[in-house]
């Protein structure tokens, strides 16, 4: 068997009704993992969308994933930003925590070490946002979880290659 | 040229007329009631009335494949779009271009579940190259222009334009006369291939000791030009040839070099030469699993070669040396251009060799049968049916089963695009609709539906618009009072248990064909073939032959699922000798 790899890929889309359904469909109908998905537009002059799709597969599935994803008509470019050399990741999460006392102390504290902020706090709650790679996510968040841990909302991975150079 | 102000209706007609469309295939309904009366008021446009959608669909497929040309579907809102469904999945499975218009409830009770509302543009799109929901008129002329554009160039395929009523009704400026577009913005097909990659394959080719062309669908698709260069490259070579379902008549099968259709109901020959070749050459084939069989044992010892437009189509099923990625007839030309600039010596001597192995294994006689005095062999009947129309200028398009099968072994196809079958979805009811559709392209010509009587049933209601447009449609039956098939299988893999693979209750099908007022025929003796196959051609009307065939008779050679070349069945003795794996039973 292949080794599964794990992929993050930058699709840069036409901003028109139905295009992420088709992503998203072309994923799904083909059966294809989707560990995470974000989109926004980035060119509203030209309505260019960018969706960053983080997937896993066998090296054979990454291409034919690939390939399927540049076939769709609205899809101007594609870019493997695991396979093309160096890329930074970063994901956002806003992490909802209820305690008091000495757990209250702890969460702030741990906060503090990830760089966590506390962008809303009750007195026997906060909102701590905290951005990084999806892995400091996890670890944050699995630490939060004896500490009164009540809601997550995530953004998923967005991702750019390092370097001058355009995608 | 002038911009004129158009309704929708107009511009969707004027678009059509602009890009050089003749014929349509449709059926009205409430919400394209202003298309069809804008149809009504001009003559440049011929509307064919179908029966069901579904046959419109079918139709113009048969249409596009018999000419290279588009097919265009016209069909209201809700039904009239779930109709279309299933030749819509077809045309994508088989890559056909096919424009497929459909009517839709006004846009501002788009998502009211509003009468005959249906979300066509989200049932669709797992079943279309694309697809578009007009919701402004000012787009609807640029979005007709591009939507013909993709449908046809690239790797071709079924296009959808969803098209609210109120859009229909408004005006917008539209140039008459528009030339179509030629390019996209974000959809730019490769058609060249690259120069070291077709270099490298060439050279591959001209060191191979056991090569084989292995060739598809996409031959047919890149024009009559793509054939006539494979042919060239072919003969320049001297290396045999197997060709997929899809591709029959990429190469002229009466050739000596051509070893008869590969896969799953191919030549032993064919199978045999996939298995050992040291050098495969692809092009324009998908490596089908009704080809490759068992992948894990799929041609062990070759280098791969494979050449198709679509980049997802290379490294899908099979893992390949040597991609190429371009237009067949744009590659073909670049090959047949660097093998004279290398001028390559072959290895003769291992080329022979090869050549009497080949020989050796066709001396097998694979497509032998037993003849009977009695009972209409299949086989004989079609034997008698290509004899009897070679000569002529014919088209052949068949349903699914048996005696497709029968007819991609036993019909000689010379020329490209004369052959309808549906290969990928395998959709029974296909045939006849596309018949109708390629007699409408081709009105002299003797066009022939190999039908089964299961399958035939499935869009039988287009009896109707063969009479109605007097189509000379020819529906030959090879009636085994069975889904032959689905019987096939079940002796195969189910003890024989023939659950619900029988046709009961069938129709008389030659009075049948008298109570539309179109000839009927049929035969029951071998002695009577050859008769009633001549007073079906020499028919000028539609006609249905119904040839009572031996209801046992099965399909072979035959790979069964889950097997590799090498174990191939070649007829019912091998059959009890050779029980089909349990990891076969799963497979489809
Ligand atoms: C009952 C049944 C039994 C069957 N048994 C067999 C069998 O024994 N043998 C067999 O072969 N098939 C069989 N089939 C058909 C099979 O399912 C496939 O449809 C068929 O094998 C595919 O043919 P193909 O590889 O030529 O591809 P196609 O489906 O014709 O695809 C064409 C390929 O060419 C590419 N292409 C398109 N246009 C171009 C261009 N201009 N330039 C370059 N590339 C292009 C496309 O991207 C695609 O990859 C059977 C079907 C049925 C229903
Ligand atoms: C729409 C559809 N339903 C079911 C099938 C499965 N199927 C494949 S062949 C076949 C039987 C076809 O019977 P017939 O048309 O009589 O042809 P024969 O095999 O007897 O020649 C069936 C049911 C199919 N291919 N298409
Ligand atoms: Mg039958």
């Amino acid at each position: 068997m292949e080794p599964i790899e794990r992929h993050t890929i930058a699709v840069l889309v036409d901003n028109e009704a139905g295009v992420l359904a088709r992503v998203i469909g072309l994923f799904s109908g083909r059966g294809y993992n989707i560990e995470s998905l974000t989109v926004a537009e980035v060119d509203p002059e030209s309505a260019i969308s960018r969706i960053t799709v983080v997937t896993s597969g066998t090296p054979m599935i990454i291409e034919q994933i690939k390939a399927q994803l540049d076939r769709l008509v609205p899809v101007h470019r594609i870019s493997d930003l695991t396979d093309g050399g160096a890329s930074v990741e970063r994901e956002l999460a806003l992490v909802k925590v209820r305690g008091s006392g000495n757990k209250r102390v702890e969460a702030l504290r741990i906060a503090d070490i990830f760089r966590a902020r506390a962008i809303d706090s009750t007195n026997n709650s906060f909102v701590f946002e905290i951005s990084g790679s999806p892995e400091k996510l996890d670890a944050f968040i699995n630490l939060m979880r004896s500490l009164g841990l009540v809601e997550i909302s995530r953004t998923g991975a967005v991702a750019i290659a390092r370097g001058a150079k355009g995608i | 040229m002038a911009k004129r102000k158009l309704s929708g209706s107009d511009i969707v007609i004027q678009s059509l007329v602009d890009a050089g469309v003749d014929t349509i295939f449709g059926y009205p309904g409430g919400a394209v009631l202003p298309i069809y009366d804008a149809l009504f008021k001009q003559n440049r446009l011929k509307h064919v009335l179908v029966r069901q959608e579904g046959g419109a669909v079918h139709m113009a497929e048969g249409y596009a494949r018999s000419t290279g040309k588009l097919g265009v579907v016209l069909v209201t809102s809700g039904p009239g779009a779930t109709n279309a469904v299933t030749g819509l999945t077809d045309a994508l499975m088989d890559s056909i271009p096919v424009l497929c218009l459909t009517g839709q409830v006004p846009t501002h009770l788009i998502g009211n579940d509003a009468f005959q509302e249906a979300d066509t543009t989200g049932i669709t799109r797992p079943c279309t190259k694309h697809n578009y929901l007009v919701k402004d008129v000012n787009d609807l002329g640029q979005v007709m222009q591009e939507a013909m554009y993709v449908a046809r160039s690239g790797r071709p395929g079924p296009v959808v334009i969803d098209l609210p009523k109120d859009v229909l009704i408004n005006e917008a400026p539209y140039e008459v006369g528009k030339k179509p577009v030629a390019k996209h913005k974000t959809y730019r097909p490769q058609i060249k291939g690259d120069n070291a990659r077709i270099r490298e394959a060439v050279e591959l080719i001209a060191k191979a000791k056991r090569p084989l062309f292995y060739c598809g669908g996409g031959v047919v698709n890149s024009g009559p030009r793509g054939s006539k260069l494979l042919t060239e490259f072919v003969k320049m070579t001297g290396y045999p040839i197997t060709l997929t379902l899809m591709g029959l008549g990429a190469y002229p099968a009466t050739d000596n070099k051509f070893l008869g259709m590969v896969g799953m109901h191919g030549t032993y020959e064919s199978n045999l030469a996939m298995h050992d070749c040291d050098v495969m050459i692809n092009v324009g084939a998908r490596f089908d699993d009704r080809v490759t069989g068992l992948i894990s044992e799929f041609s062990p010892g070759s280098k791969k070669i494979h050449v198709d437009i679509d980049p997802s189509s290379i490294n899908k099923n099979v893992a390949v040396d040597v991609p190429i990625v371009g237009d067949c007839a744009s590659v073909l030309a670049e090959m047949i251009k660097v093998w004279k600039e290398i001028k390559p010596s072959i290895d003769t001597k291992a080329i022979n060799k090869w050549w009497d192995q080949i020989e050796k294994w066709r001396k097998r006689d694979c497509l032998a049968y037993k003849q009977s005095k009695d009972i209409i062999k299949p086989q004989y009947a079609l034997e008698r049916l290509q004899a009897l129309t070679k000569d002529r200028d014919t088209y052949i398009t068949t349903e699914v089963g048996q005696h497709q099968m029968w007819a991609a072994q036993y019909m000689k196809f010379n020329q490209p695009n004369r052959w309808m079958t549906s290969g990928g979805l395998g959709t029974m009811g296909y045939g006849f609709p596309a018949a109708i559709g390629v007699q409408m392209a081709h009105p002299k010509a003797t066009v022939i539906d190999i039908a089964g009587e299961a399958s035939f049933q499935m869009n039988i209601q287009e009896m109707s618009t063969a009479m109605q447009y007097r189509l000379p449609v020819k529906v030959f039956i090879l009636n085994n009072e069975y889904m032959g098939m689905v019987r096939q299988w079940q002796e195969l893999l189910y003890g024989s248990r023939y659950s619900e693979s029988y046709t009961a209750s069938l129709p008389d099908f030659v009075k049948l064909a008298e109570s539309y007022g179109a000839a009927g025929f049929r035969a029951t003796k071998p002695s009577e073939v050859d008769d009633v196959i001549k007073e079906m051609l020499d028919n000028d009307q539609f006609t249905i032959v119904d040839i009572a065939i031996d209801k046992g008779e099965n399909c072979f050679p035959m790979i069964p699922s889950g097997a590799p070349h090498n174990e191939m069945l070649l007829g019912p003795d091998d059959e009890a000798e050779k029980p089909v794996s349990e990891d076969g039973m799963v497979l489809v």
